[in-house]
């Protein structure tokens, strides 16, 4: 096994790359005949991919042609995944063909995707922290060691396509983007035909979303091709030549992003019932303090985490403030810190309503009016395989959940789950399932229902609407307008630009453990958020925007 | 060509149910091979393994004692394992148990008065429940593997009695031979049938197991046990202490451990001697597990084990076949169980 391998890979590199084969830009026009008669490069087709009674993917067709970006858009659940998994040989589809370059292939697992010149970026990114950049990439090439002639065909490639990288850094050292360009540069040292790419840009700052864009376009000026996966219309229409949108697992289009509408694209997406929610920003400048962060710095309790620096934050009552940044920028040692879960807080202290709760624990400050969303829904907001009801008892005050004794109160436990199935429009196969049972849209609203319901004075939610599809992120969104209008403080953390804009009163972002103050939504764009999501690189991120954000304004 | 094992997206609880069921048979099957390549009949095997013992009275008999201590010991695993702390020094636990009841009889020798049972009973409980702190605090405060300590406890454990019993504890009209008095009537737990061998261990036993059916899926102690084994970061969540709930399995599974010990000593053998069990806190763990860690389970997994440890011993004396096959059907018996409950879970799908 390990020797056919690396005879593979010998192979590969002794052979001439196969970017170079195709041709750079114009001497590909001379070698291949006239576009119309060349097979597309890869043709999904009829594509049926069924998990038990559920259709994730129903006769879906999907082509991408020779030297294209082609998008492939959906929301989260239309059957993206599904899809890109079967290309990829991840999933064997139940019905359907797969056509290479014209001849019908069987992708068994991912090697015979590689083989024939696939290569994906997934949105999870499967690094070693400990390892340098190079002993990372070396990795994932079989047959490879970090040395200095895999150094050298890096560089010259990362040079190429202008993705800066410091081999020898070690991956806990970088960020999201940084981590990104290593899995990307992994996949180009492979000479890859087609690259396939997850929803890059969910973490990556609009800058470097941009700087991803142009080293794509590079790339498919080289003569390979590229399926871009993403929800966000404007990254598809600004990059893609052609689009195959998906809805409910079927393939309602075939477009052109550059001939239509970011309108016009949404309504084909999410099918043309969904409203926006929108928040109408309402300051109130007498409304109380409900949360008070002062100079809050933290030590992390992983071992990589991100320390948290002199965080200072204020929510009133009846005030949404989002943090916005990239993953890894410390939300989540900030949640926990102001939930309690975890942490060592060497510095600064947390208020409540005006109450220090800097030492207390998590429940202490539920009792305080304090509830919390936390960014995992299973394992973490719930246990995957308790039920809904029993699932009530992690967020639920003891008093209420338990008699003294102990035992639970089964009836009590019903009747608030009724409640939030009723108010949140939770739906599952059966009235009380196990919480990995439902969807994730579903489980989301069960969490937040059962946060809103104990009608918080503070509700804090990390990544309210990751992963969930477009309907319940609209009633998600609402909910949390609802809940300030009636008067509670709502901090919100999210990676999602649009949603920040989309419910906030006042903005702030985080990166590397700093926090910059939170300005009124509506002074300021998101390149200003994009800048402040960077802006721990920089000495004094908020003298530095905050006359720029005005001008903006302005 | 090679081997691939998928997950499965719904496993049906009829199909849960089965597992062990069709694990047991496969486990008898390949029993048979074993048997057969040692130049038995497996028909013959299978009727002194799995037939004389489930029909003859003596042998239920047997069955229900052996059954006592595996019992109580899984029922009181169950609790560790379900919060995912790995308690394997239930062995030590039990003979520290006995070691304590015992030496409440020892000392007690000559005295009557109905405080005598009692308070050995009490004495098992919390020997059992202070070595088994020792893991919990260790990991609690130094962050201590409890797996090695609670396994190198065990032989703390063993020398501990086997020193006892041959200087302290021994009967000194014993002619030197290492065990300890005979325990008077009133520090002998009684029978449950006149005559019988069977003793109230067997009732701690079922009365247990109904316990923590209850406490693990009723109360909120149950539910933080719960949390904490599946879902470390939502005990966290919900604000449950983790170390508490760590101590807190440790001392019900010691205690119940130690229960099971002093029972042992003062139902069965009637006396100290330097080795008070064949292996039961070991045993207890594959009850445990083949029980699926619920208590029903485990009541019907410990019933199991016995008849497979009495056949065994029917074995060896009807077919010559050598005690130790018990442990081989043990063995495979939990192999069987894993890989089931592995093939229930996942399918296997033939790759290219």
């Amino acid at each position: 096994m390990v020797k056919r391998w690396f005879l593979r890979f010998s192979v590969m590199i002794r052979a001439p790359p196969l970017v170079k084969g195709i041709g750079i830009g114009q001497s590909a026009a001379v070698i291949a005949p006239p576009p119309i008669s060349e097979p597309p490069l890869v043709v999904l087709e009829g594509i049926v991919k069924r998990f038990g009674a559920f259709t994730a993917n129903d006769h879906v067709t999907l082509t991408v042609r020779e030297g294209e970006i082609h998008a492939l858009l959906g929301e989260n659940g239309a059957g993206k995944s599904t899809l890109v998994k079967i290309l990829f040989g991840l999933l064997q589809p139940d019905e359907g063909i797969i056509r290479w370059q014209g001849k019908i292939v069987s992708m068994a697992d991912p090697d015979a995707a590689r083989q024939l010149g696939i290569a994906m970026v997934f949105q999870h990114f499967s690094l070693f922290e400990n390892l340098s950049v190079l002993e990372n990439i070396a990795l994932g090439l079989s047959g490879r060691m970090a040395d200095p002639v895999l150094a050298r065909e890096t560089a010259d490639l990362a040079r190429r396509y202008g993705l800066a990288l410091d081999l020898a850094a070690p991956v806990w050292s970088l960020s999201a983007g940084e981590r990104q360009r290593i899995e990307i540069v992994r996949c180009l040292l492979q000479k890859p035909k087609l690259l396939v790419l997850d929803e890059p840009t969910s973490v990556l700052t609009p800058q470097e979303a941009e700087a991803l864009f142009i080293t794509l376009e590079k790339l498919v000026a080289d003569g390979a091709s590229v399926l871009f996966i993403s929800h966000k219309l404007d990254e598809v229409r600004r990059l893609c030549s052609a689009a195959t949108i998906l809805r409910g697992g079927k393939r309602v289009a075939h477009a052109d992003p550059r001939q239509e509408s970011t309108r016009s694209l949404a309504a084909l997406m999410v099918g043309s019932d969904v409203e926006d929610v929108r928040r109408q920003a309402s300051a109130n400048p007498q409304a109380a303090l409900r949360l008070r962060i002062d100079g809050l710095s933290v030590m992390p309790s992983e071992v990589h985490g991100v320390a948290l620096k002199a965080i200072t934050l204020d929510v009133a009552a009846g005030e949404i403030v989002a943090i916005a940044g990239v993953a890894g920028g410390g939300q989540k040692e900030l949640f926990a810190a102001i939930s309690g879960e975890e942490g060592h807080i060497t510095a600064g202290r947390i208020l409540l309503s005006g109450a220090d709760i800097t030492r207390q624990g998590i429940n202490e400050r539920r009792h305080l009016g304090a509830a919390f969303v936390p960014e995992e829904r299973l394992g973490q907001a719930t246990l995957p395989r308790a039920s809904l009801s029993d699932n009530l008892v992690l967020s639920l005050p003891r008093r209420e959940s338990a008699s003294a004794a102990g035992w639970l109160n089964g009836g009590t436990l019903d009747a608030i789950l009724s409640a939030i199935i009723k108010r949140f429009d939770v739906r599952g196969s059966a009235r009380n399932p196990e919480a990995r049972r439902l969807s994730g849209g579903n489980l989301q609203k069960y969490v937040i229902g059962r946060e809103i319901l104990r009608n918080p004075v503070l509700l804090v939610v990390n990544q309210p609407t990751w992963g969930v599809d477009a309907a319940a992120t609209q009633h998600i969104r609402k909910a949390l307008i609802d809940l300030a209008e009636a008067g509670a403080a709502v901090l919100v953390i999210s990676q999602d630009l649009e949603e920040v804009f989309a419910i906030a009163d006042r903005i702030a972002a985080i990166c590397n453990g700093e926090l910059s103050e939170a300005f009124p939504a509506g002074h300021i764009t998101r390149e200003d958020i994009g800048l402040m999501m960077t802006a721990g690189e920089r000495t004094h991120p908020q003298a530095k925007h905050h006359p720029e954000s005005a001008d903006h304004a302005a | 060509m090679r081997l691939e094992l998928l997950p499965r997206e719904h496993v049906s609880r009829l199909r849960e149910w089965l597992t062990p069921i069709a694990a047991f048979c496969v486990a008898l099957l390949i029993g048979g091979v074993v048997v057969w390549m040692m130049g038995r009949s497996p028909v013959a095997a299978f009727n002194v393994y799995v037939r004389e013992p489930l029909t003859q009275g003596w042998a239920i008999q047997e069955i229900l004692l052996k059954a006592t201590p595996l019992l109580l010991i899984a029922i009181g695993l169950s609790y560790c394992y379900r919060a995912d702390r790995w308690n394997i020094g239930a062995e030590g636990q039990f003979v520290i148990g006995g070691l304590c009841g015992g030496a409440v009889a020892v000392v007690t020798h000559g005295m009557t008065g109905g405080w005598i049972l009692p308070l050995m009973l009490l004495a098992g409980i919390a020997g059992g429940m202070a070595i088994a702190a020792i893991p919990a605090v260790l990991r609690n405060r130094l962050g201590v593997s409890e797996i090695l300590t609670s396994l190198m406890l065990v032989y703390v454990a063993q020398l501990l009695l086997d020193y006892l019993v041959r200087g302290p504890l021994r009967d000194p009209t014993a002619f030197n031979l290492p065990q300890s008095v005979n325990f008077d009537a009133v520090a002998t737990l009684p029978a449950l049938f006149a005559g019988g061998r069977v003793h109230w261990g067997l009732v701690f036993g079922l009365l247990a197991a109904v316990v923590t059916w209850f406490v693990l899926s009723r109360t909120l102690f149950g539910f933080a046990i719960r949390a904490t084994g599946e879902a470390p970061r939502a005990a966290r969540f919900g604000g449950f202490d983790e170390r508490r709930v760590t101590l807190f399995c440790f001392l019900i599974s010691g205690g119940l451990a130690g229960l099971a010990g002093v029972a042992e000593v003062s139902g069965q053998i009637g006396q100290l001697q330097p080795s008070i069990s064949p292996g039961y806190g070991f045993t207890a763990i594959i009850v445990a597990f083949l029980g699926r860690l619920s208590a029903p389970g485990i009541v019907l997994a410990s019933f199991v084990m016995a008849m497979i440890l009495i056949g065994a011993e029917n074995a060896q004396i009807a077919l010559k076949l050598p005690l130790d096959l018990a442990r081989v059907f043990q063995g495979l018996l939990l192999f069987c169980l894993l890989g089931g409950e592995a093939l229930t879970r996942h399918r296997l799908v033939l790759g290219r």
